[in-house]
């Protein structure tokens, strides 16, 4: 019986965060309605706590801590924080839309904190078990999240189809699991990618399970044909909902992917490649297509989610090219720096969805778009912004999202694959395009004046500018995404 | 004795073992129907002079075959079925009622090695028990297809999967001063302490340092089995007898004998846990299966007492009692034991 | 064939008649009930593994707490099974197809070799004195407390969503304040006046 304390700093932030979850949840108990945006503040106060708190337990060292379960480095540190940040932007632009529907509750702010703790328990997991512990925290408060507006048919419509298909992800990728552990005997992902390094698994059940987990983590990013939940979801949801779960859940998605197929199966890059450029395809161009028809801006942006998860996969194809794996690192980091600039395109446009509601009425029908230029030409330029960054066209941050996987794609020699990237995104514009005509070129049919807090509206403009700014210096993310990957590989 | 043992043990041959354990089983069973039957009379004498009654007197000499006759009764009564209700279900419904209740006495220690089971997870198990004999209740109310057994058994569920968190916590606190499972071993734990020492030993049960949760469990099993304040599951003056209310014949006699065989093992398992078993209150005395007898009867005692002192409590106010007061302060004595026994006064080393 | 494979057999087969029963039976209740045995079944087969903890404890959560209110649910739902029937046969192909080739990818990889005997060797006997429920619970709060700590977070997650999602605080509700009704005194209620006595 032999057993260390495990080492408890390098989960400093998780364990703040949890304790202070506690604080409010009992301090919700006592306030009154008046004083219910101490909550508010408490809840920034606390993500504000982690940031700080992450940034001096980093050490850029891949420190394993809980019996080798949990991992810090700097791949997790930055993620987490870019994870902090995008939470606390979402709070900031929901929180007029949420008092004017009386949605503002301790709940709310609870469960946010509750799923931010499950997208840090992703991104640090470092074991199966914590894997899909952190999966079902981020999603169960997630479903619930959806559904808290009760009275609302279509959110609970919303939240009972994401919670029946989440959970059959869920199965799905415990099964792949379960597989992968027959094969490897281990649950540690360091430990998986050994045994099959040392070639003691069996290779058949290896990629059995491996089509599982395939199948789980699509669901989870929602690609085709794994994506029937996100149109769904993402209209029924109270759009401060949908912005959040358009933002910073990617991002633990993403590096769920990442620990699972690259740390863990890498020898097996051959085969998810395989998978997921089919799923990468036929995403990119479903999601394009689709979006075309819709006339709701809500669902819109889901399909264009769609699109963008396959651009980012593309970046995670083409790591290795036969058996060369010299590409890695610059695949991996591109796929990384799409998934931080779509985070940054969404939480503008959703926030711009925020922008226009008010008590009673959703600004989220495209016809709502109209003459925006005339209402607010502030706005309506930074929209203008955020869709030519979310269509790819140059010198926005989306462009050089989009140039960067396909760079990476094309020196893995898929040629192919790269031109029928491109012109799908060419078939994209269009869609993007329509929102700046309609603002720019449409009279207004919608006039009521623009009212929203300052600090909403300060926030917003910065998210606007940002979109264009990293637009003219893409060096200062990528950078930043090449050098956390290579520490922590 | 053990001249027949053998011959017994020759004759069966290999199925021996199996032919012993039923013999013991019946050992125990039989006298626990007795212990029913006469439960049933005392309940009935007591509750008469509580009220300055005298009670039944008229079969037999102080009424004391009154039992008997009364069972005979039950068993040449016609069984009737509601039209429409579920004929299997309604007769499993009974079944269940009483084979649980019979079925948690195999891990119940007599005395010292009188125990038909001994296994490690005693206390596991007889919580798993109690919670299947919820399905007596529910199976019955739901096959009856009445209104009343119906909302008799939908009370019932909610209050004894209510009350069953409370005992539940109460125990958690007793196996961890005990480190153990095992019902022997708890009892055994009981008889270490500074008190024991001194010859007094009914200072050193688990009773004295675990009080509130002694009472918690103490209610918490008069709520489980349904009894008085307890049990508007059959109160009379709602709905008339709950989930047994279709119920007649041998069907309702086991309902009937599965209620007070449940009442004696409520009663039994609190001397365990509680009151230190088989173990003599005083060190100048043997310990022996009596004195595990005499708390028994004691805490059957404040059953009847309590079935003929208080009112029934309203619906909403049991379910109150369960969870606003029970848990919480389970929580709490959980908390404190813990912190008693890593603190330098622990007790129970 | 042992006094002990011959248990196996009996409650594996119960458990397998269960599981179909629970699938198959017309009635919602009797297939709750169905499943209440199926885990009972499963229960006894984990105890012939000698998982005593994990075997009562199924039975305990699952049969005891978990069916129970399943049970009280679906007593009390008013399921219309025409409705529930409907569209069966235009779904059936899809759902066919779907299940016979899952089957047959888990049938090519389960039949193979992987998961034999030989694969998976008998851990061997336990030690007479090894204590299932405390080497469970050595493990549970030393290797895998972050996991153990991350599931309780979890379920205070579904409390709070389950008490978002219902709690509707109703104004005409009368709950009696039970601590105000203890507090209360005698000069609360009532007033004693001194009144001269009256003569006719």
């Amino acid at each position: 019986m032999n057993f260390l304390m495990p080492d408890f700093y390098p989960a400093a932030a998780e364990i703040f965060l949890l304790a202070m979850a506690c604080v409010i949840l009992l301090l919700d108990l006592v306030l009154t309605q008046k004083q219910r945006w101490i909550i508010g503040l408490l809840t920034q106060a606390t993500l504000v706590g982690c940031a700080v708190i992450t940034i001096m337990t980093a050490s850029g060292q891949v420190v394993l801590t809980f019996s080798n379960m949990f991992v810090d480095d700097l791949f997790a540190d930055f993620l987490k924080l870019l994870v902090y940040f995008s939470v606390s932007v979402m709070l900031v632009y929901s929180r007029g839309y949420l008092a004017l529907r009386g949605l503002d509750k301790g709940e709310f702010y609870l469960l946010v904190l509750f799923a931010t703790l499950g997208m840090m328990v992703m991104i640090s997991a470092s074991h199966f078990l914590t894997i899909y512990l952190g999966l079902e925290l981020l999603s169960l408060s997630l479903y619930a999240l959806v559904a808290l507006d009760r009275d609302s048919a279509r959110a609970t419509e919303a939240a009972m189809k994401y919670f029946v298909l989440g959970a059959m992800a869920s199965g799905l990728l415990l099964y792949g699991m379960s597989m992968l552990y027959g094969a490897t005997g281990t649950l540690e992902i360091g430990g998986v990618a050994q045994a099959i390094y040392h070639g003691v698994a069996n290779k058949t059940v290896l990629v059995f399970g491996l089509v599982f987990v395939v199948s789980g983590l699509a669901f989870k990013l929602g690609v085709v044909p794994f994506h029937m939940w996100i149109p769904d979801v993402y209209q029924g949801a109270p759009t401060a909902v949908t912005l959040f779960i358009g933002s910073a859940p990617k991002l633990a998605a993403f590096a769920m992917t990442l620990r699972l197929l690259v740390y863990g199966l890498f020898e097996l890059a051959e085969q998810w490649q395989l998978m997921l450029m089919m799923l990468a395809v036929l995403s990119i161009a479903l999601g394009n297509l689709a979006a075309i028809a819709q006339s709701n801006l809500k669902r819109m942006l889901a399909y264009s989610t769609i699109s963008h998860m396959g651009y980012m996969l593309l970046g995670l194809i083409s790591g290795v090219a036969a058996g060369d794996r010299h590409f890695a690192l610059n695949a991996y980091s591109s796929a990384m720096y799409y998934t931080v600039s779509y985070v940054m395109m969404s939480l503008g446009a959703f926030g711009m969805i925020l922008l226009l509601s008010r008590a009673g009425f959703e600004a989220e029908n495209l016809d709502d778009f109209k003459g925006l230029n005339q209402r607010s030409p502030w706005f309506a330029a930074m929209m203008g912004m955020l869709m030519f960054s979310m269509a790819g066209v140059p010198f926005f941050v989306g462009f050089f999202a989009k140039f960067s996987v396909l760079l990476a794609v094309v020196d893995t020699g898929q040629v192919w694959l790269a031109v029928v990237a491109v012109f799908f995104s060419l078939i994209g514009a269009f869609y993007y395009l329509r929102v700046v005509k309609l603002m720019y070129f449409d009279q207004a049919i919608d006039t009521a004046p623009i009212k929203a807090n300052l600090d909403m509206r300060l926030l917003l403009s910065a998210n606007g500018l940002a979109v264009a700014l990293f637009g003219i210096f893409p060096q200062a993310i990528m950078s930043l995404c090449t050098f956390t990957l290579l520490r922590s590989l | 004795m053990e001249i027949l043992l053998q011959t017994l043990q020759t004759f069966f041959g290999p199925a021996w073992p199996l032919v012993w354990t039923l013999l013991k089983i019946f050992g125990i069973i039989l006298p626990l129907v007795l212990c029913v039957a006469y439960l049933t009379l005392a309940e009935r004498k007591v509750i008469g002079w509580m009220q300055v009654r005298i009670g039944p007197n008229r079969v037999g000499p102080l009424g004391l075959l009154q039992p008997i006759a009364d069972g005979l009764k039950l068993v040449f009564k016609e069984i009737v079925v509601p039209t429409k209700a579920s004929t299997g279900l309604y007769f499993v419904g009974p079944a269940m009622a009483f084979a649980t209740a019979l079925a948690a006495w195999a891990v119940v220690p007599f005395s010292e090695g009188y125990v038909l089971a001994n296994i490690d997870a005693g206390v596991l198990y007889l919580l798993a028990m109690t919670s299947i004999g919820i399905y007596g209740v529910i199976i019955s109310g739901w096959a009856s297809n009445s209104k009343y057994a119906f909302y008799g058994a939908m009370r019932s569920a909610a209050q004894m999967v209510s009350y069953e968190i409370a005992m539940g916590f109460a125990l958690v606190c007793v196996l961890m001063v005990s480190a153990s499972l095992n019902l022997s071993d708890i009892v055994h734990g009981q008889a270490k302490g500074a008190f024991a020492e001194m010859g007094l030993g009914f200072l050193s049960w688990n009773w004295l340092p675990l009080l509130p949760m002694f009472l918690v469990y103490l209610i918490s099993g008069i709520a489980e089995t349904n009894r008085a304040p307890f049990d508007v599951v059959e109160g009379e003056s709602e709905i008339v007898a709950g989930h047994m209310v279709e119920y007649s014949g041998m069907a309702y006699a086991l309902f009937f004998l599965g209620e007070y065989a449940n009442m004696i093992l409520v009663s039994v398992m609190t001397s365990i846990f509680f009151l230190g078993g088989w173990l003599s209150p005083v060190g100048f005395l043997p310990d022996s299966f009596v004195w595990l007898a005499g708390k028994t009867c004691f805490i059957l005692f404040l059953f009847l007492w309590f079935r003929a002192t208080f009112p029934r409590y309203r619906y909403d106010q049991i379910m109150r009692l369960g969870w606003k007061v029970f848990v919480p302060l389970c929580m709490f004595w959980l908390l404190f034991i813990g912190v008693w026994m890593m603190s330098p006064l622990n007790i129970w080393k | 064939m042992d006094f002990k494979s011959a248990v196996f057999y009996f409650l594996a087969t119960v458990l397998v008649l269960a599981s179909l029963r629970v699938i198959t039976a017309r009635n919602p209740v009797h297939a709750a009930l169905f499943l209440v045995l199926a885990f009972f079944s499963a229960g006894g087969i984990w105890m012939l593994l000698q998982a005593e903890f994990l075997a009562i404890v199924l039975v305990m959560v699952y049969v005891g707490a978990v069916m129970v209110l399943f049970l009280f649910v679906v007593m009390m739902l008013d399921i219309n099974l025409e409705r529930l029937r409907q569209g069966f046969w235009s779904y059936l192909p899809l759902g066919a197809t779907i299940g016979l080739l899952m089957t047959l990818e888990m049938a090519l990889v389960l039949a193979g070799r992987y998961y034999g005997l030989e694969a998976m060797p008998d851990p061997g006997a336990s030690g007479a004195g090894v204590n299932n429920t405390k080497e469970l619970g050595r493990l549970l709060f030393t290797d895998y407390v972050y996991p153990f700590e991350l599931a309780s977070v979890i379920l205070l997650v579904a409390i709070v969503a389950a008490v978002a999602l219902t709690k509707r605080p109703r104004k005409e509700s009368k709950a009696q304040n039970a601590a105000a009704q203890i507090a209360v005194r005698r000069n609360d209620r009532l007033r004693i006046v001194s009144m001269p006595s009256e003569k006719e």
